[in-house]
């Protein structure tokens, strides 16, 4: 290891990483609590968790600054598993998430984020953005105008009180000034204490109490799969927003591997799993937070607020949350791309579309990823799959030329064979593919066809301009399915 | 006299007319512009999200700066052009220091007096905190 660089990591940046890493643990509370509530479970699980993976993480992530914690996009995967099976089977498939994700840093599957376009990712945030919002509807159930008119103060502290001074999370600033009303007032509306226990314990070891079967494992995997894909998704976005942000490398498969460190640590010791934090990353780089004691300091000191404030966390009323978690998905949304959805691409603005909406019906970010990669994946399948074929005639009655041009597979072939007239009465027709590609074995077999076709009107068919790819599959596979068809 | 201007733009028909005052004051002199956009961390993000890959992010900000860059090259002057991370304010005040230039000029970016009361005037800040001679253009 590189003992310079690791000391640059580390030391670079003592001053700024020390205070950065504490607004960002004051900031993460409100955050962790609101998360907890939304997956279903104590606020404990969301708190012990972003200890738990901040502190983890600072030591294996790839990306040096960035914050990882409970988060929004893995709470909402969990809510039916906590629903039908309970805390103890998420903390199993939390660990499990963890080992996945090793595997996908360990098989260098990071570079996977490159096959999900932009306007997936754009779904996915904007998709995310819009369960956050949705879920604090349950909230409002049963409650009387007090309730909005807190969620209304919260909010308006969150976004007026930065213009006094920025050093203290504006978040952090609106949960106490709203539960020291309601305390004061003494407000009969429902708070976090009416959820669950707050404990100002430690997270201690444990291993997860639930039978070691096999119809465990059919039970956690899917969620597993689910979780791990969306946070390695999450974790790799943020990544590239903070390489921007702070003008820097950094190692994906690595953080990947990072992530699953964290994870797994986070299981054994209580917590959901999570990923890194968009919001937070930025709040840290632009709070001066740029080495991975950043992210140290903030897993400790939220630990260090968890001991001092056990007792006052249950206090804190579900409007201030519902608050924050509005004003989280206010800013998680990408307000460009529907300013934008009319002047971008018509394919591009559809899988965007489709993306939310199968999120917002399905509740599952990763069911949404997968629809609109698969959605983009046959636009753009459909979009090079346009063959263009001319025709020249070289020897009246005699000779005719076709020039093929484009991209011959799976998706082109059907288009190509129309293309041809093979009731003409020829001696030869010479196939130019000079500006054609042949991909795979449709390809292959369309060009036997095509052969074959002539043939039986006895013409003669000849290529020209195969370029050495094409024409290396075509040896390798052109016999075979010829000798099949016949 | 003015030989190494610097001029603060993001594209904006503000900045580009602070292009064109900087061009005549680098012609009396045979003055070099360097031209600084600073990318703050919602235009970060954004950039990111809908970009491909970092060639395509740098591609978005060259384009966004491109109508300056038009007015400078138009004049036939030399100049270079730096993206920096971070808030506007703060961000040009730090590479304007460092870098000792002879004069900032800005365009100052129009908002109503409500505003500049809520976001602050960056121009303002500019003016306070720049060593050097700062002009801001209307």
């Amino acid at each position: 290891m590189d003992i310079e660089r690791l000391k640059k990591e580390w030391f670079g940046n003592v001053k700024g990483d020390i205070l950065a890493g504490i607004v960002v643990a004051l900031a993460l509370i409100p955050e962790a609590i609101a998360f907890s509530i939304i997956a279903g479970v104590d606020p404990m699980v969301g708190l012990y968790a972003s200890f738990c993976i901040a502190m983890v993480i600072a030591f294996v992530g790839g990306r040096p600054g960035m914050i990882s914690a409970a988060t929004g996009a893995m709470a909402l995967l969990m809510v039916t598993l906590v629903a039908e099976h309970g805390l103890q089977y998420l903390l199993a498939a939390t660990i499990l998430t963890g080992v996945l994700q090793i595997l996908f840093g360990v098989f260098k599957l990071a570079v996977v984020i490159k096959f999900v376009p932009r306007s997936v990712m754009i779904g996915f945030v904007n998709a995310l953005a819009i369960l956050i919002f949705t879920a604090q509807f349950d909230h409002f159930k049963g409650e009387s105008w007090v309730m909005y008119a807190l969620v209304a103060l919260t909010l308006a502290i969150i976004y007026i009180f930065p213009m006094i001074t920025k050093a203290v999370p504006s978040t952090l600033v609106a949960i106490i000034v709203v539960t020291i009303i309601v305390v004061f007032f003494g407000f009969d509306i429902r708070s976090v204490g009416s959820l669950g226990n707050l404990s100002s314990d430690l997270p201690s070891f444990l291993i997860p109490d639930i039978p070691f079967t096999w119809e465990t494992l059919t039970i956690i995997f899917p969620y597993s799969l689910s979780l791990a894909l969306v946070g390695l998704l999450e974790s790799l976005l943020t990544s590239n927003i903070i390489d921007d942000m702070t003008d820097t490398e950094s190692d994906k498969n690595r953080e990947s591997r990072g992530q699953g460190i964290a994870n797994i640590v986070a299981g054994f010791f209580g917590g959901m799993a999570g990923c890194a934090m968009i919001g937070q990353s930025v709040i840290n780089v632009k709070s001066g937070g740029r080495g991975r004691l950043s992210t140290l300091v903030a897993g400790a000191f939220l630990m260090f607020l968890i001991v001092v404030l056990g007792n006052v966390v249950d206090k804190i009323p579900l409007a201030a949350l519902a608050g924050v978690m509005i004003m989280v998905s206010i800013s998680t949304f990408d307000w460009g791309s529907v300013k934008n959805l009319l002047k971008i691409p018509r394919t591009d603005a559809l899988v965007m579309v489709v993306t939310v909406v199968t999120v917002v019906i399905t509740h599952n970010l990763s069911i949404g990823v997968l629809t609109g990669v698969l959605l983009s994946a046959i636009f753009f399948a459909a979009k090079i799959s346009k063959v263009d074929v001319t025709e020249k005639v070289e020897v009246k009655d005699k000779k005719k030329v076709y020039k093929v041009e484009g991209q011959i597979f799976f998706a082109s072939v059907n288009d190509l064979v129309a293309k041809f007239d093979f009731t003409e009465q020829l001696e030869e027709v010479e196939i130019d593919l000079t500006m054609a590609h042949l991909w795979d074995d449709s390809a292959i077999g369309a060009l036997d066809k095509i052969e074959s076709k002539f043939e039986q009107n006895n013409v003669k068919v000849t290529y020209k301009g195969m370029n050495p790819e094409s024409n290396q599959l075509k040896n390798k596979i052109g016999g075979l399915s010829k000798a099949s068809d016949h | 006299m003015y030989q190494k201007i610097l001029l603060a733009a993001d594209g904006s028909d503000h900045s580009i007319r602070a292009a064109s005052h900087a061009v005549k004051i680098a012609q009396i002199d045979q003055g070099t512009i360097d031209v600084v956009y600073v990318v703050d961390s919602k235009t970060s993000k954004e950039n990111v999200l809908h970009g491909v890959d970092k060639y395509e992010v740098k591609k978005v900000r060259q384009e966004r700066i491109q109508p300056v860059i038009d007015v400078l090259e138009a004049a036939g002057l030399e100049y270079e052009t730096h993206v920096v991370h971070g808030e506007p304010g703060p961000a040009i005040v730090e590479f304007a220091n460092r870098n000792e230039y002879d004069i900032l000029v800005v365009g100052s970016r129009g908002l109503n007096q409500l505003q500049t009361m809520i976001l602050g005037s960056v121009s303002h800040k500019l003016a306070k905190r720049v060593e050097c001679p700062v002009l801001i253009v209307k």
